[in-house]
């Protein structure tokens, strides 16, 4: 009897989550099979390019899943807060902390009007927890609360490492198309000498880097959209009240529109780990293949979902 | 949480540890021994209360259960008060005399297993069982469910959100073998103005 649950995982989320990912795997492979055939091919000594895009690419990605807190943080002019300086909001994440028997990521504050909220870091260790000013203005304790929760589930699925992972493809093939760009520029002439192929690699190179940017930045954006609905529903499930997430919800995406769209953009470069997104996108299907976020309609709509499950009564269960 | 949940993007509620709480009554005894501390007889659940009828119809059950021994003639039960903090959790405070701590703790684990039972376990934040010295200094052992660990709580009288940190080192020297102490220091979460403390 103590072990049915109200907490079933979403399946149909699950699926389409493993059909992304998936998705995203077989764009990896091909790519590799396809620079790797091309090269063999042709014998050509252009592997330097790719090798020197590996290290690079893989580098970057290291080096942004390792200081993600400390980049983030700065990025957003965010300071961290002691207990006593913030006892409210670190007695929130304490006691949602224990609820959720995790580790408690270090508390921010960003000095910015702009209501919202991000979590970063690579494991939750290290990981911080920031919230605006606008955001503590404007948000009710409960609300507060479930915008914390839906953060906390962020660093509870480690979605900075798996995000890093899955966009590593897509950086590595937009510095080969780079790459490629600038060695056609200043080397061509020397390469064509002792290879007459040598000519057109280079272009092929470049034309199947950029096919495989553009769908895997597509496949890493709906990636991203489908982990924010999983943070939502998490995050509803441990403080047990949807509603007051929904509420956030709307309140953050409602007073958003109202922002001048210059203080927006200086804020877009910490989209992809915000709460919500800086950006003012007017529900139009194209624009919502490229968001990071799901629509509010969507998220609402996932969240009544939660709320249903919640409140069955325990026979059904039996 | 394994690979796979990290890959899905899904939390598994946690589900508390609730046998834990039956070794109070010894710990008590020990503290007693030890540091002059004696149970008030109060203590308290706290939980987060899940938005909906059927939670509500839960609640009042689990007080109803509670209550059952109220007003009985050769029974010292007093009613279970019902108190929602700041931070929007409830908590059942149930009184006893001071020497009932076994009583105590069967109402507090009633509460638990009616809320486990009915599949709302993962909403169990902690439990408190409440102390006084000679001079009147509050004292709390808490108890974490997810983590079937307890630890001390000790409020400075008197001073705002100042904690008593060496009484609480002594006493987790003092009960180091009669309960699971929280080794993580970092999660003895402080419980101000909690209710029954």
């Amino acid at each position: 009897m103590a072990t049915h649950t109200r907490y079933a995982p979403d399946r149909g989320l699950t699926v389409r989550m493993t059909a992304t990912m998936f998705l995203l795997g077989l764009v990896f492979v091909a790519f590799v099979a396809l620079i790797i055939g091309i090269l063999t091919a042709v014998h050509a000594s252009s592997g330097a390019i790719i090798f020197f895009a590996l290290v690079f690419g893989g580098g970057t990605a290291f080096i942004s899943l390792f200081y993600s807190d400390k980049i983030a943080l700065s990025a957003a002019g965010a300071r961290e807060v002691t207990p006593q300086e913030a006892p409210k909001l670190h007695a929130v994440v304490d006691r949602l902390c224990a609820l959720a028997d995790m580790d408690k990521p270090r508390v921010a504050i960003a000095p910015t009007d702009l209501p919202n909220a991000f979590a970063t870091g690579r494991n939750s260790k290290n990981s911080v927890l920031c919230v605006t000013d606008g955001l503590l203005r404007r948000l009710e304790d409960d609300e507060l609360e479930g915008v914390l929760a839906h953060e906390l589930s962020h660093v509870a699925h480690k979605d900075v490492q798996v995000m890093t992972y899955a966009s590593l493809l897509a950086i590595v093939a937009g510095l080969l198309v780079r790459f490629a760009f600038y060695s056609e520029l200043f080397g061509g002439g020397r390469r064509s000498s002792n290879d007459g192929n040598a000519a057109l690699i280079i272009p092929l190179i470049m034309l199947v880097s950029a096919v495989v940017y553009a769908i895997s930045f597509l496949l890493i954006r709906l990636l991203s959209r489908y982990r924010e609905l999983a943070a939502d529903r998490s995050g509803a499930l441990l403080t047990g009240q949807p509603s007051s997430l929904a509420s956030a919800l709307q309140k953050v995406s409602g007073a958003m529109s109202r922002i001048p769209t210059k203080d927006l953009r200086a804020a877009e470069s910490l989209n992809a780990f915000y709460f919500a997104p800086a950006m003012r996108l007017n529900g139009k299907s194209l624009a919502n293949v490229f968001s990071t976020h799901p629509s509010l309609e969507r998220r609402l709509e996932e969240l009544a979902k939660v709320q249903k499950q919640l409140g069955q009564v325990a026979q059904d269960n039996r | 949480m394994g690979i796979l949940d990290t890959l899905f993007g899904r939390t598994k509620p946690v589900q508390p540890k609730l046998d834990d709480l039956f070794a109070l009554p010894g710990a008590a005894i020990q503290l007693q021994a030890a540091t002059g501390f004696t149970p008030t007889g109060s203590g308290s659940v706290c939980f987060r209360a899940v938005e909906g009828k059927t939670f509500g119809d839960i609640q009042k059950d689990v007080r109803e259960l509670l209550d059952m021994d109220t007003g009985k003639p050769g029974e010292a039960g007093l009613p279970v008060e019902v108190t929602k903090d700041d931070y929007g959790y409830t908590w059942l405070v149930s009184n006893h005399m001071s020497d009932e701590m076994d009583g105590l703790v069967t109402d507090l684990h009633a509460v638990n297993t009616a809320l486990a039972d009915n599949g709302f376990g993962p909403q169990l934040l902690c439990t408190l069982v409440a102390f006084r010295d000679d001079e009147h200094r509050p004292f709390a052992l808490v108890y974490l469910y997810k983590r079937g660990t307890f630890y001390p709580f000790a409020p400075m009288p008197g001073r705002q959100d100042r904690r008593d940190n060496a009484l609480e080192m002594q006493v987790k020297g003092v009960l180091e073998n009669e309960l699971k102490i929280e080794q993580d220091l970092a999660r003895w979460f402080p419980v101000w103005g909690a209710p029954g403390l």
